[in-house]
């Protein structure tokens, strides 16, 4: 290996970074920059074609878009606090405490994260509607009160944002709890040993080390939040209120007003810019290498008499967030009407027949949902790995650009990208529109930022002391890529991989645009079914969504090849 | 961009076309023969876009798959103006998915015919049976089925007041909560009924519903399975079928027909040009209008039909008997921005 003769052979090798780089460069431009620059012509367009600001002078003087705008942030931030507050206590106990249970409870959390958020948002209208839902109506029976008295009204702006953030939070859950994982054992040895005592390193040392995996987890949380459709048109519509997204749909109902969805999406552009701008302000310059050749393992902290309190409130959460709405999809799916009760006598496997052989869309959508998530998490798990690498390592000058590009659909709602695509790819040239290409490009292009925020920010994590060493020792950029850094990395990726393939399965917003006959998905006909109310039909293919997508993320992570078990080896080569 | 200009050429087209059409002949009537049938085997599918409830237009497409085996039927539902939508956007990047379309907004086939989308096509029983102003006298399309968008209550959860019997009743302080309503932006049905609606009533009504409380859902589906539910008391609108197919499953429903009138949609169905399965389409599309398929509609799914020989089931209250409010396609098109607008103003979505 450590053959010096062969060393001037190597730099005259040609390095391939540069025309990968152009080749990405190249292909994600035109993944972003197409519908984006649509996005801009329209909103500047007249319908005959004229130039026209018209479309923004009507953006801030009309009542309506700015309410919706208003509470589109004011949800989005209420839903970013919520889930770093349930996230951050919980991610600590199961990745750093003796919490009883703490492998099954990270197990639950995934459930509730593989949930799609308008599945989460149907099954908490059955428990918390006003006067049909369980918790109601159980509330007043237990207490013996008159119809007009609840305790929850889910058709609420707080119930909004309690529904978000509970199928959210696994966002920050996910990179915090690996965050936790990852924090040396001998930095909190060291302060420990400098007297500080265990809440001290907690806050001192360990928190800190966490910190960008905390503030990346929100800042996605919000965005998500931001730019969700589904459970805002499940829930904010029946209360009489519109978020941005829905009222960006609403301009999509015919005639549709193409230029003033495109202008209503610009603002959300620059809140994006914004957020991202003030997290790096707040990260600074602060270095935050965790993983580096030589660390010791994480330390357990012993809870002692706050065991079950902690045990208490794991629990709480994982029942709002997992129990309680399975258990609702299960009963309703189980008894002919959403408001009759579970008895001997209602019990039904009506709505199962009618999904599994009268509904004739079924299959299809299963196998276009399944076949679209493993496609789209396969690509972006490459491609945002490759621009991890050449942009944090700045293997070529520019390379920043690729990481701008990789983020930058982050900032476009699904919904006007599906606008956007629809404009750029359903045209005589591409005739993409109605195969399942364009909803590929559309993943694809969604789902981006969040693997490479992910990926990118492992990389972050690596020390490029040990690419070094292997580079030194002879091995070219891609050998050590592939033998030193993606096996370090592989946790990561794994993780990202399944964070697409779920994020498909939960995508509505640009799928809704972009479905046609043939290439339906399971998404769009629960959100079809729930617009006629056939609750039943809805949570039995919801259930079974959830198994099939709960085994698929199961399998990945229990893949030998993938490094199964979850462990990170980093002895490999 | 290529919406809204054909939009405005669409309202041109309306106003001259009721101005006086030419009565531009309608092809020949077809039936259904042996040789149709041969054909639409080998076609093997017919594409549906249909507004029609799920179960409502499976059940139908099943009894068709019995009666013609060798031909499948691929059933595409959503709310009207999605249908409509989801069409549009087809058509413009020249994707020929659909067969037959058929939705609950006949301002819809107004906009079809204009747009040259239709394939003209008579089947035998809607020449002979059909009244004139139930089909298009160029034989583009015809009404598959009608519905009345009906107020109604659960009698259970409504003991301690009165029931509302008309339509000002509705503001009354006593049912503030209790409502739920579906939306014009997104059904066809509701477009319809909230044009009439806002021409009788005037908008002062809908203002003051909507301080009411009401809660807003999507399609005209929806209103009743709310009830259902018992998750509000009372619609203010909604399928008059939905609620039938729930009195037969023994929900405790009651539909009101208020003195003053209550509004009816038109659905209609035709074919599309370059359908991908012609002769299935033909086929399916002569099988829709059949006494038998419209006696279906009318027993399982509570659709009113235009064919004479359909029997009603006992119970339900014959059209003849309800004052119906009914809608002129080429005025609404015309107040749709309107509405959609003093909608939002007055019910916040």
């Amino acid at each position: 290996m450590t053959d010096a003769v062969l060393m001037p052979e190597r730099v005259r090798r040609i390095d391939v970074s540069v025309p990968v780089f152009v080749l990405l460069a190249l292909g994600l431009g035109v993944l972003v920059i197409l519908p984006l620059f649509w996005l801009v012509w329209y909103s500047v367009h007249e319908d005959a074609g004229g130039f026209t600001l018209g479309n923004f002078v009507q953006l801030v003087t009309d009542d309506t878009m700015l309410r919706a705008y208003g509470i589109a942030i004011a949800m989005a931030a209420g839903v970013g606090v919520l889930s770093c507050l349930l996230a951050t206590p919980l991610a600590w106990l199961v990745a750093r405490t003796d919490l009883p249970g703490r492998r099954a409870i990270r197990a639950l959390v995934t459930a509730s994260f593989v949930t799609p958020p308008f599945l989460g948002a149907i099954a908490w209208e059955l428990l918390a509607a006003p006067n049909s839902g369980i918790i109601n109506v159980l509330y007043r029976t237990l207490f013996g009160l008159p119809r007009s008295d609840s305790l929850f009204n889910i058709y609420t702006f707080p119930g909004l944002v309690f529904v978000i953030g509970c199928f959210t939070y696994p966002f920050v859950f996910t990179l915090v709890a690996n965050a936790f994982d990852r924090v040396p054992g001998d930095l909190e040895d060291a302060s420990a040993i400098l007297g500080g005592r265990a809440a001290t390193t907690l806050w001192r040392v360990t928190l800190p080390l966490v910190l960008p995996s905390m503030l990346a987890g929100t800042l996605i949380a919000v965005l998500q939040a931001l730019t969700m459709f589904g459970s805002p048109a499940i829930l904010a519509l029946p209360a009489g209120f519109h978020v941005i997204t829905t009222k960006i749909w609403s301009l999509f109902q015919f005639p549709p007003q193409l230029g003033l969805a495109a202008a209503a999406a610009m603002p959300l552009l620059v809140i994006t810019v914004l957020l991202l701008r003030g997290q790096k302000a707040i990260l600074g310059r602060r270095g935050y290498t965790v993983l580096g050749g030589k660390s010791g393992a994480p330390r357990i902290v012993a809870l002692g008499a706050w065991r079950w309190p902690a045990f208490a409130f794991a629990l709480f959460v994982l029942c709002l967030t997992v129990i309680f709405p399975y258990l609702a999809l299960l009963k309703t799916a189980l008894v002919p009407n959403a408001g009759d009760a579970l008895t001997p006598s209602t019990i039904t496997l009506s709505h199962f027949h009618f999904v599994l052989f009268d509904f004739s869309a079924t299959r299809l959508a299963l196998y276009n949902t399944f076949v679209l998530g493993f496609l789209s998490a396969t690509t972006v798990a490459v491609v945002a790995m490759i621009v991890a690498y050449i942009a944090t390592r700045k293997l070529v000058r520019g390379a920043g650009i690729l990481g701008m590009l990789a983020t930058a659909p982050v900032a476009i709602p699904g919904i006007v990208l599906g606008v956007g695509l629809f404009l750029s790819y359903a045209n005589p040239t591409f005739q993409l529109y109605g195969t399942i290409w364009i909803l590929l490009i559309a993943f694809v292009t969604i789902e981006l930022p969040a693997g490479y925020q992910q990926i990118s920010s492992a990389f972050h994590g690596v020390h490029p002391e040990l690419e070094e060493a292997s580079r030194i020792l002879g091995a070219s950029r891609l050998k050590t890529l592939w033998l030193i850094t993606s096996p370090m990395l592989r946790t990561s990726v794994v993780a990202a991989w399944c964070f697409v393939f779920v994020g498909t399965i939960r995508e509505l917003s640009a799928t809704i645009l972009l479905t046609t006959a043939n290439t339906k998905l399971v998404s769009v006909i629960i959100y079809d079914l729930n617009e006629s109310g056939d609750m039943g039909a809805i949570c039995v293919l919801g259930l079974i969504l959830l198994v099939v997508s709960f085994l698929v993320v199961f399998a990945v992570n229990r893949m030998p090849v993938l490094g199964g078990g979850g462990s990170v080896s980093t002895t490999r080569g | 961009m290529t919406w809204k200009t054909t939009l405005a050429a669409t309202t041109i087209a309306v106003a001259l076309l009721s101005g006086g059409a030419a009565w531009a002949a309608a092809p020949a009537a077809y039936d259904i023969t042996p040789d149709l049938i041969a054909a639409a085997k080998k076609d093997g599918t017919v594409v549906w876009y249909t507004a029609t409830d799920l179960t409502v237009a499976e059940k139908l497409a099943a009894e068709f798959e019995a009666e013609y085996p060798g031909v499948k039927v691929q059933v595409e539902r959503s709310g009207s103006e999605r249908v409509f939508q989801r069409i549009g956007q087809e058509q413009m990047s020249g994707i020929h998915n659909a067969d037959i379309i058929e939705t609950s907004d006949a301002v819809n086939f107004i906009y079809f015919k204009q747009q040259g989308w239709l394939e003209p096509a008579v089947p035998k029983i809607v020449a002979d049976e059909w009244p004139d102003d139930q089909k298009d006298p160029d034989g583009q399309f015809a009404a598959y089925r009608a519905h009345l968008s009906v107020m109604a209550y659960r009698t259970d959860l409504l003991k301690d007041v009165e029931p509302p019997k008309t339509w000002e009743d509705l503001l009354k302080p006593e049912y503030k909560g209790r409502m739920v309503k579906a939306h014009p932006g997104y059904s066809g049905t509701i477009m319809t009924a909230t044009g009439v609606l806002s021409n009788l009533l005037g908008w002062e009504w809908f203002e003051k519903l909507g301080q009411q409380d009401v809660m807003q859902v999507q399609s005209s589906t929806e209103p009743p399975k709310k009830l259902a539910e018992g998750e509000r008391a009372i619609q203010v609108d909604g399928n008059e079928y939905n609620i039938f197919r729930l009195q037969d499953q023994g929900v405790p429903v009651q539909i009101v027909y208020p003195p003053e009138g209550t509004p009816i949609a038109i659905g209609n169905a035709g074919i599309l040009k370059d359908a991908p399965h012609p002769d299935a389409a033909k086929l399916y599309y002569a099988y829709l209008y059949s006494t038998k398929a419209q006696q279906l509609n009318s027993d399982f799914g509570g659709l009113r039909s235009f064919n004479p020989d359909v029997q009603e089931k006992e119970g339900r209250t014959p059209l003849s008997q309800i004052k119906l409010l009914e809608s002129d396609p080429s005025e609404l098109i015309k107040q749709v921005q309107t509405i959609k607008q003093k909608y939002e103003q007055y019910f916040g979505t």
